[in-house]
């Protein structure tokens, strides 16, 4: 079983896809349940208090917003994390989004410097390009340790 | 209670949502967020004229459309963005406009970072639900009847007494003990107008020590800043129908006011650094050896471009004073250069979040600083009026409103 980071870091569903192949996906929802469950909700929606900007100064510098900074903190330790990375190129906002651009291309950047097997793919846009989407992700995990 | 809605990107990431939460509670509002579908957010291109790549910013786009469309559901607008973010600065501006433009609804904007605190934002939420709340009573242009206001400023605290109308006696004194201070100023305003205080009828109460003082004094009115210095500027300047525009740059923070029929449709407090305030000024007039009276009158007698000078930082403002003073340049070049500075400062951080509309009024202490005023006219290409008793603005301001108080 292989841990894999998708991109965007907040769709469902390629986690779904990973983990149909019996790999475990590396993915922010997983990162916000882990902050709204084990504190207590000190800063509510997301339980994101003015530390988790500080965090992300392990990847951005302190000249980068601070949302940038505060996504970071829960986007950089899952790259960190991550074995295998799934990339999926201009999804669209169903797909799933970090909601800010400069976040989306740091996450894409320290992905593909990480030398993890990168799998890049383009967004079908119709049936066939869809099934072949879906193949082409489970030849990638099937290969996968 | 009034609604504000919130347009954000960033600021549930940067830890900061509760704090804008909790100062919207303290001024007695509460945030909202208009509901859009995923058609608005698509469409929002064809709705608001653009769409930028980050999701949360047409998000929020979305929203202001919804508000345009549907102006019942706030009563006013907070636009937010993180600090140093160019696609977000340029789309809350466009916001802030886009709302300016096509409804009533006030709004106010601003960029924060991961240390922005409820305190920071208290003034502005007050000021936002002040616009909202008594608009009546903003609406107000004559001062009735025997009221006195004060001023309590970070560095003076300014006191003065009105009767039907007219300016009748005024007090200024530095700020040390907050409540001593506001005694002695308001004492002051009492001797020169020859009144006695028990004669007064209300006392209305601003600036950074308000709350304390007014309470202190049984103030009928206690208010931020922001509505208080707008109403006192537009009705010293005589431009209380239609647009205007009010500078205050004050001792510790600056103000930009959007002002329609006296009353502020769009704001901008702060100042990154004290070198954008009047501080660089008392400072440069020390080193300069004059009194801060006369540092205008010098000013106005120098040429700013003699002396390099930037006072985005007051540290490397005073690096530059110190320079240009060891480079031999003329003091009155170092005096107008500061002048300048300050005044370059406010135009480039401030006022590019409001509608500069005429007349622009400069109001408070650092506008009788002749070079100040000077200096913003050559920036901004318009004239800019400095109304009588331009340093009482808060004081008169406040004497005005709580008059009206008196009639309700």
């Amino acid at each position: 079983m292989a841990k894999v980071i998708v991109y965007p870091p907040t769709s469902m569903i390629l986690s779904d896809l990973v983990e149909r192949m019996g790999h475990k996906a590396l993915v922010v929802p997983q990162a916000v349940r882990n902050l709204v469950t084990a504190n207590e909700i000190d800063s509510p929606p997301l339980n994101v208090t003015p530390e988790e900007p500080k965090k992300g100064l392990r990847y951005a510098a302190v000249d980068v917003p601070s949302g940038v900074r505060g996504r970071m903190s829960l986007i950089g330790p899952i790259i960190e994390e991550a074995e295998a990375a799934i990339i999926v190129g201009d999804p669209g906002w169903l797909t799933g989004c970090a909601g800010c651009s400069r976040t989306n291309e740091l996450v894409r950047l320290l992905i593909r410097t990480k030398g993890i097997p990168v799998l890049d793919l383009s967004y079908p846009t119709n049936d066939p390009e869809a099934r072949a989407f879906v193949q082409k992700i489970k030849t990638f995990l099937e290969g996968l340790k | 209670m009034i609604r504000i809605a919130q347009l954000s990107c960033g600021s549930e990431y940067s830890g900061i949502q509760q704090e804008i939460e909790r100062a919207a509670q303290t001024v007695g509002a509460k945030i909202v967020y208009p509901e859009v579908s995923l058609d608005d957010i698509l469409n929002v291109e064809n709705t608001f004229g653009v769409s930028v790549a980050s999701g949360d910013l047409n998000l929020a786009m979305a929203r202001a459309v919804r508000i345009v469309q549907n102006p019942d559901l706030a009563d006013a607008v907070i636009v937010m963005t993180c600090f140093r973010c160019a696609e977000a600065a340029i789309i809350r501006s466009e916001i802030r406009k886009y709302i300016h433009q096509h409804s009533k609804i006030p709004v106010l904007s601003y960029s924060f970072t991961e240390r922005t605190t409820a305190e920071t934002l208290l003034t502005r939420m007050e000021a936002l639900v002040t616009t909202v709340k008594f608009r009546g009573l903003l609406a107000r242009e004559r001062q009735k009847g025997l009221t006195a206001g004060i001023d309590s400023g970070s560095t003076t605290t300014k006191s003065v007494v009105m009767r039907d109308n007219e300016v009748i006696g005024t007090g200024w004194v530095p700020t040390n003990e907050v409540l001593k201070s506001a005694e002695d100023a308001l004492e002051a305003a009492l001797k020169t107008a020859g009144v006695a205080k028990e004669d007064i009828s209300a006392i209305g109460v601003t600036g950074y020590g308000r709350f304390l003082v007014g309470k202190h004094i049984n103030a009928k009115l206690i208010q931020e800043e922001i509505t208080v210095n707008s109403k006192g500027a537009v009705f010293l300047a005589d431009a209380q129908k239609g647009p205007a525009t009010v500078i205050d740059i004050g001792g510790m923070d600056n103000k930009a006011i959007s002002v329609q029929d006296g009353i502020p449709g769009g704001f901008t407090m702060g100042g990154i650094c004290a070198g954008a305030s009047g501080r660089f000024l008392e400072l440069t007039a020390k080193r300069l050896g004059v009194d801060i009276t006369e540092l205008g009158k010098l000013a106005l007698k120098g040429d700013y471009r003699n002396v390099a000078m930037n006072s985005y930082c007051i540290v490397f403002g005073t690096q530059s004073l110190v320079n240009s003073l060891a480079l031999g340049c003329k003091p009155e070049d170092v005096a107008m250069a500061a002048c300048h500075s300050v005044a370059e400062q406010v135009y480039e951080q401030q006022l590019q979040e409001v509608e500069v509309k005429e007349p622009v009024i400069m109001v408070g202490g650092t506008s009788l600083i002749e070079g100040l005023p000077k200096a913003m006219e050559e920036l901004l290409h318009v004239k800019v009026r400095v109304p009588k008793y331009a340093q009482y603005i808060g004081a008169v301001g406040a004497a005005l409103l709580v008059s009206g108080l008196l009639e309700d």
